[in-house]
């Protein structure tokens, strides 16, 4: 039986979440800035159609949106994510082997399922569209490679309506469609290697596809045999199901306005501290270490530049807020200095393992080890129920003047009481 | 096993050198957990007699939400739709999975906007009716601009 892998991709994810909540932003031209409101993150047609790029910083496109009166909207993730889950579950129900490859993407095992899998692809579209409201395309080949080309075709050629199937063409049609792709869309040709294949004369897909083992071996990793196998049909990457658990989790942001006091970067590295804690728990684990890390901006040169990183070992592994907030903050204090102006604060956990694998010791304090799994757990529950930040250190503060720039984010339609969208009862 | 005394103060526990107790009483964490473990377990007086009848506990999530993934909150503004119980600042529970049948209560976009009214299929074409007498019938244009978002299932008002 062949072989048959489904990559659904979700249209312009971010912007589609924020039509579904603001339909007055249908067919007019909209974007969702990265924090910070940077640069572009995602661009509805109509502003593809301009020819705007993706990652564009929104400063250098101010005059072109007010020409044509683009929305900016600044990135909502609690929306994003909400969203996210509902498409990933609908899509569960399509086949029984599924990985979620990032916020917008799903690959699905089709083998065996269905006779006509383009039919059932229709209904994928129709079923996430009408119960989530998100637009999607579906793309079907043999291998994960070739079904992400396959649903990049359908999303670039108006002709296939949001499914294309690979499957079901012969090797010439294919072929056509290879040789009109760009050997830099290929999944895992970064824009460097592209520029090395097109120096060998290889430039599309189908070159690719074609170029012969020996040839690509010389100069290039093995992960690039494995990339022409699976253009050639030949499935060498699976489906990873289950999302391995984090080997690191950083937290770090941009500022809104650069600050230089020291009290600032503490309720900054609280928060994230806090905030990695919570993720850290999610996944049932426990970290090792924990590294605060500071800089200024490196754009300004004319200001005095610093930066600096401190890795803290904890005595043992933890996920108690307050411990690492301890080591995080013991980290920051020394590597701080007075009279900088600091653009960005991050940590970083590390050494994580399940914890589950809590390596046993003999001095293990056993009752205050229950006592703090009891409050986090407590905490947890009630920051689930209540709205997160409900209960948190006081170290956090709560004016944060460091907080991100976002001067147009949507509601959080979804996961907040006081931001569910209106409707209005008046004409 | 004889011999530790698990009630040695904590203090003095701790100041022996590892490589010494690991030696002399290999199971001391072993037996530390028996204990944390036997303190929670011991039964203290009759069991109840309610042990067996112990069921979950209503949910009203799972009686109002019958399609997690496509169910959503929305907030009611204005008094248009007071006939039918659904007065200003109410909580509607909106399914966008079902179909929009005759006389169902209806999240609808018009214009833009998103407006709750019920959904009459006529001869006319589709008619949107407000529950109360000051407001008139909206009968759809074909030219509309308008979208059914999804069927209200419930509405949660506050007493």
């Amino acid at each position: 039986m062949q072989r048959a892998i489904a990559l659904v991709d979700c249209n312009n994810f971010y912007v589609s979440c924020e039509r579904l909540f603001q339909p007055g932003l249908e067919g007019r031209p909209v974007v969702v800035l990265s924090n910070n409101d940077g640069c572009v993150v995602s661009r509805s047609q109509e502003v593809k159609d301009l020819g705007v790029k993706m990652a564009v910083p929104w400063f250098r496109m101010r005059d072109l949106a007010r020409q044509h009166n683009i929305v900016a909207l600044s990135s909502n993730y609690s929306l994003y994510a909400d969203i996210s889950n509902r498409v990933m579950s609908l899509l569960s129900r399509f086949s029984p082997g599924q990985e979620v490859y990032s916020i917008d993407e799903s690959f699905l095992e089709l083998t065996g399922i269905a006779v006509d899998h383009t039919g059932y692809a229709r209904q994928m579209r129709l079923t996430v569209m009408q119960h989530v409201g998100i637009p999607v395309c579906v793309g079907i080949a043999s291998s994960k490679t070739l079904s992400k080309l396959a649903n990049h075709v359908a999303k670039k050629n108006p002709r296939y309506a949001g499914v294309c199937d690979f499957n079901g063409m012969t090797e010439a049609e294919l072929n056509g469609l290879l040789a009109r792709i760009d050997v830099g869309e290929v999944w895992g040709v970064g824009r460097r290697s592209a520029d090395r294949l097109r120096d060998r004369d290889i430039r599309s897909a189908l070159d690719l596809k074609r170029a012969a083992a020996k040839h690509i071996r010389s100069g290039f990793s093995v992960v690039f045999e494995r990339i022409v196998a699976e253009l050639n049909g030949v499935s060498c990457l699976e489906l990873d199901q289950v999302a391995p658990a984090k080997q690191q989790i950083i937290c770090s942001r941009s500022f809104g306005t650069p600050t230089s006091r020291l009290a600032d970067l503490e309720q900054a590295v609280i928060a994230y501290t806090t905030r990695a804690a919570e993720k850290l728990r999610q996944q049932r684990s426990l970290c090792g270490g924990i590294q605060a890390y500071i800089r200024t901006n490196p754009h300004r040169e004319q200001d005095a530049q610093h930066q600096s990183s401190m890795l803290m070992p904890l005595p043992e592994p933890s996920d108690d807020t307050r411990l690492l907030c301890r080591a995080a903050l013991h980290g920051l204090r020394s590597i701080y200095r007075t009279g900088h102006a600091y653009q960005k604060a991050g940590i970083m956990l590390t050494g994580i393992i399940p914890a589950a694998a809590r390596p046993q010791t003999l001095f293990d304090d056993v009752p205050s080890r229950e006592k703090s799994e009891a409050l986090m757990r407590t905490l947890d529950r009630i920051n689930r129920s209540m709205g997160s930040g409900t209960i948190r250190l006081l170290g956090e503060g709560t004016g944060k003047p460091w907080a991100m720039r976002r001067q147009n984010v949507s509601n959080r339609y979804t996961t907040e009481w006081d931001e569910l969208a209106v409707c209005k009862a008046h004409p | 096993m004889t011999g530790i005394n698990l009630n040695l103060p904590l203090a003095r526990r701790r100041a022996v050198p590892p490589s010494v107790l690991s030696m002399t009483h290999p199971n001391i964490e072993l037996l530390e957990r028996q204990r944390a473990l036997l303190r929670k377990a011991v039964p203290a007086g009759f069991p109840s007699p309610a042990d067996d009848y112990v069921e979950r506990r209503l949910s009203l999530d799972e009686h109002l939400i019958r399609n997690k993934e496509s169910t959503f909150f929305m907030r009611v503004s204005g008094h248009s739709m007071r006939g039918l119980g659904i007065f200003d600042g109410d909580l509607l529970i909106v399914d966008r999975s079902l179909p929009a049948a005759h006389g169902c209560v209806v999240v609808a976009v018009i214009d833009g906007e998103f407006t709750v009214k019920q959904l009459l299929h006529t001869s006319r074409g589709k008619v949107l009716r407000a529950a109360h007498p000051d407001y008139p019938e909206i009968v759809i244009k074909p030219e509309q601009d308008f979208t059914i978002w999804g069927v209200v299932q419930w509405n949660v008002h506050k007493v």
